[in-house]
Order: structure tokens, then C-alpha cells, then sequence
């Protein structure tokens, strides 16, 4: 039997910690479910040796009737019912409203040597500093794409990496105007001068752009284009990272309807955060990147809406369309060079999985061919990797997902009507 | 606070509270061999790629990102 709640918040980043919180002061009762140990999300991830900022401390003193339920992923979802799976077992819950508020991933583009260990994400090897990743004294060069670079070297300086350079590739000419038109976001402003303070003495490049790593076993140096040309440059890790893109994984398990105008879809919603199904809401970057300051407003819109406060919400939209603008921003003078896109050759592993390289796909026009006869997209990650890469390198757009959501436990899906299939002790579809 | 793990059959300490990645990372970049063979580590760093994937206790293909070490846990990568 599924415990029941009012409100099914999914997520416990900025966007499900604001809605969890809003609707609870309506009385309602709440759950809170995310995949990690701690609540936080990506951006206010629990960091082992620095105490998280007064703000996210702040959003993440849950009312006490909220019911919190960490590392809890789930695997399966119908209507507004999902399976959950814990470390002590499986749980089903339903909620009368839901919430998703699931966040984005970093975009992780392929390019000669990216598989090489000690080449990580951006926000990737952020998140392993934060978790206790060894960085002290290590030569780290942090590259790709966005503010995301800066925030990024920040953490990996506190944590004692010494960081050789900052390698952004839209043009200085772009990063000047996005410069320009800061001032309008106060906040935004500020936090970009506190950045510059923690990053004083690193230089930052743009306009550059890393083309190849080097190494045997792993990582000894990258080659990087940039105005001064091409040049190597040892490093003991490479941050790369080419900004975000929603994750909609639950959203299509449930059916929602997805807006693919763009390259990587996003959840679709109306004014009102309604995705297309009845009672159930979306908030954040999952609805389309827009940063920090959309996730938490729009996860306090959705708390309402989640229990029919509309005019609580309706009374919050004005503050959300001016900080949807900032990330529209964002897009337009961060949009990706096509030198970006041709960085893989025939020889680069696409399918980090399945090891297909790129050259073995030139033959397919659609994903599910392609993955029929090459295994691109059939591993562990489940195409989440090779699927955004390939979309954004304008091969083909992802396939869609099929349960369980993540590998799973055979003991999880016994019982429920999914079709398991079997690798090792763990259901892969 | 330290936390003693054992890593591939060999004893190792490392800080309380951190992740199973992380402690691999104390010890080395070893962490797994893709299905050509090729050295693998982690890449997104929050459970997504996969590429961290580990034994632990017996159980197979756990994220090492998303599992905190404790005291006496039995890691064991194919790398």
C-alpha cells in the first residue's frame, strides 16, 4: 500500500525545499524525496569541510511537518504514485499533488581523451570537493562553458586545488556584453564581484576552448585553443563543463508533456507551473535553465499552487519572469561556438557505457536505430550522457526513457508490474 | 575522525563523512575498466554517468559518489 500525502515534492534542491516549505504553512502534509543523503540539491550540495551559506542553511530548515525522505530514488512512477527505492528497501508513496522539482545535469560534451580518469564535470568535480575529494596541491584547469566555471573554481581554490586557468569559450565580445547588462540583477552583480574577489590572480580566458587531454592511465596534460593559439598545458584534473540541461527523466515517466522546441527538452508548463497532467507541477530548471533565484521562486509558486493558494502564487509571477530574463541572458551570450561541437572525431568514445564511438554512429539518423545496433545509449547512465551530447551536437535527439528510471535492485521491481531485465545482481533496462 | 575501509582487500583510513569516490580518490584514480578495457573514473560527480561504479559490501554497481564510507565497509573496484 502506497502511504498517501497531500504533496509529493520530488527534489530537495532550491525549487523542492521552497515548495515543501510553502506548502506546508497551508497545513498540508508534505514529503520530501531526493536520491541524496542531504537535502541542498546541486547547488547548496552539503560540503564536508566548509559550512554551506546563511541563505541555504535558512532554506533548509524544513517546517517540521514535512516529511523528509533522503536517499530515496525513484525508479518507477504512475500516475501520482511513485516506487521508490532506499538503502532499507523499497516504498511506495502517493501524493493528491506533485512536484517536481528535479533539477538539471551539467552538459558533458565528448572530445578526444575525455574518458581519461581525472577529467570531470565542471560543477562534476565541484561536487566531488564538496563530498571530500582529495585537491589539495593538484594542478586543476577548469574549462567549458557559463558562470557555472566560476563558481566552480571558487569551491576547488577553497579546497586547495591550484587552479592553472579558467578556459571559457564564448568570445570576450560576448562575455563583455552579458557583462554590461548585469547591473539590472542586482544580486547577480554582487555575487559575480564576489567571485572575481575568490578568484583574484587565476586567469580567466575567453574565447578558448580545450580540444584534446592527454594521458596513459590518466590525465598528464590538455591541449587548449585560444587566442594565443594552441597550446598544452599539464594538469593533474580537468573541470570541463558546458552548462546545464533539465533533467526531465521523471517527468516522461509520468507523461508529461515536454516542450522540445530546444535541443534538450524541458517539463512543460503553463503560467501556473501545471505540466500538462492533472495535479501535478513543475519548478525550476527542470522547466528550463534559469538559475538559482527562478528555482526558488518558482519552487514557492508551485508549494501554492500544489494546494490551490493561487493567488499567493499569481502574486510571486512578476519577480519570476524578471529572473526567467537573467537566464535567457545567459543563453543567448553563453550559446555554444559550433567549433565546440566538432571536437569529436571518428575515433571519440561517445557511449561512455558501451565504448561505441563516434564513427560507428555516422550511419543513423535516430537513437533507437543507432542503439539497436551499436548499444550507444544502452549502459549504466542509460544514454543520459551520450544522449545529450549527441543531441547537442545536433546528431539526434535523446530517445525516451523507459522504467525503472535508474538501475535498480531485483528485490525493488519484484512485485510491481515493470518488466525487469537482468545484469549482475541489478536491473538494467 | 577518521573511518577505516577496506579498498580492494587493502586496509585504508580515510576522513569520516566522506564519499566512497573520495576515498578511492585518497588512494588513487583506480576505479573501474570500461567494456574495451579502458581506465575509467568519475565524470559527473552526482550520480548520473555511472562511471564510478563500485562493489560495496557485496552488492555491485553502487555510485560511489552517492555512498558515504563507514566504518569497516569492503570496497571493491575492477579497475
Amino acid at each position: 500500500m502506497a502511504e498517501r500525502f497531500d504533496v509529493l515534492v520530488i527534489g530537495a534542491g532550491p525549487a523542492g525545499l521552497a515548495a515543501a516549505t510553502a506548502a506546508a504553512t497551508h497545513g498540508a502534509r508534505v514529503a520530501l524525496v531526493d536520491a541524496q543523503s542531504r537535502a541542498g540539491g546541486q547547488v547548496w550540495r552539503h560540503d564536508v569541510a566548509h559550512a554551506a551559506p546563511r541563505t541555504a542553511r535558512r532554506a533548509m530548515e524544513l517546517p517540521r511537518t514535512v516529511y523528509w525522505l533522503a536517499q530515496s530514488t525513484v525508479v518507477a512512477a504512475q500516475q501520482r504514485e511513485l516506487l521508490l527505492e532506499t538503502p532499507g528497501g523499497t516504498r511506495q508513496v502517493q501524493g493528491d499533488a506533485l512536484v517536481l522539482a528535479t533539477g538539471a545535469r551539467e552538459l558533458l560534451l565528448p572530445f578526444p581523451g575525455w574518458t581519461l580518469p581525472g577529467v570531470t564535470g565542471a560543477g562534476g568535480l565541484q561536487a566531488l570537493a564538496k563530498q571530500g575529494w582529495p585537491l589539495a596541491g593538484k594542478r586543476v584547469l577548469v574549462a567549458g562553458s557559463g558562470p557555472l566555471l566560476l563558481a566552480a573554481a571558487a569551491t576547488l581554490r577553497r579546497h586547495g586545488a591550484r587552479i592553472s586557468g579558467i578556459h571559457e569559450q564564448a568570445t570576450a565580445t560576448e562575455v563583455h556584453a552579458f557583462a554590461r547588462q548585469l547591473w539590472r540583477w542586482p544580486a547577480r552583480a554582487l555575487q559575480a564581484a564576489g567571485l572575481r574577489r575568490q578568484l583574484a590572480g587565476i586567469p580567466w580566458q575567453c574565447g578558448s576552448v580545450v580540444r584534446a587531454a592527454h594521458g596513459d592511465e590518466q590525465l598528464r596534460a590538455v591541449e587548449v585553443d585560444g587566442p594565443q593559439g594552441i597550446r598544452r598545458i599539464d594538469c593533474d584534473l580537468l573541470a570541463i563543463g558546458y552548462g546545464l540541461v533539465p533533467d526531465t527523466g521523471l517527468a516522461e515517466l509520468l507523461g508529461c508533456a515536454l516542450d522540445r522546441r530546444t535541443r534538450h527538452p524541458c517539463v512543460q508548463v503553463d503560467a501556473l507551473l501545471r505540466t500538462s497532467l492533472d495535479g501535478v507541477f513543475a519548478a525550476g530548471e527542470a522547466c528550463g535553465i534559469g538559475g538559482l533565484a527562478v528555482a526558488r521562486i518558482e519552487g514557492r509558486m508551485a508549494g501554492h499552487l500544489a494546494v490551490g493558494a493561487q493567488a499567493k502564487a499569481r502574486a510571486l509571477q512578476p519577480s519570476r519572469d524578471r529572473a526567467r530574463r537573467f537566464g535567457q541572458l545567459l543563453e543567448h551570450h553563453f550559446a555554444l561556438q559550433p567549433r565546440v561541437h566538432q571536437l569529436a572525431n571518428a575515433d571519440t568514445i561517445i557511449c561512455r557505457c558501451e565504448d561505441v564511438r563516434l564513427g560507428a554512429l555516422e550511419a543513423f539518423t535516430d537513437a533507437r536505430d543507432a542503439k539497436l545496433a551499436t548499444r550507444c545509449g544502452m549502459g549504466a547512465c542509460q544514454g543520459r550522457i551520450c544522449g545529450s551530447a549527441l543531441a547537442e551536437l545536433g546528431r539526434f535527439p535523446r530517445s525516451s526513457l523507459r522504467p525503472p528510471l535508474f538501475p535498480a535492485r531485483l528485490a525493488t521491481l519484484a512485485g510491481t508490474a515493470l518488466p525487469p531485465s537482468c545484469n549482475d545482481d541489478r536491473g538494467i533496462s | 575522525m577518521t573511518v577505516r575501509i577496506v579498498l580492494d582487500g587493502q586496509p585504508l583510513e580515510v576522513p569520516a563523512g566522506i564519499s566512497v569516490a573520495a576515498a578511492i580518490a585518497h588512494a588513487g584514480l583506480v576505479f573501474r575498466r570500461s567494456v574495451g578495457g579502458m581506465p575509467r573514473a568519475p565524470l559527473c560527480g552526482m550520480g548520473v554517468c555511472f562511471e564510478c561504479r563500485v562493489r560495496i559490501d557485496g552488492i555491485g554497481q553502487l555510485r560511489a559518489c552517492m555512498s558515504t564510507v563507514a566504518d569497516g565497509m569492503r570496497v571493491d573496484t575492477d579497475g
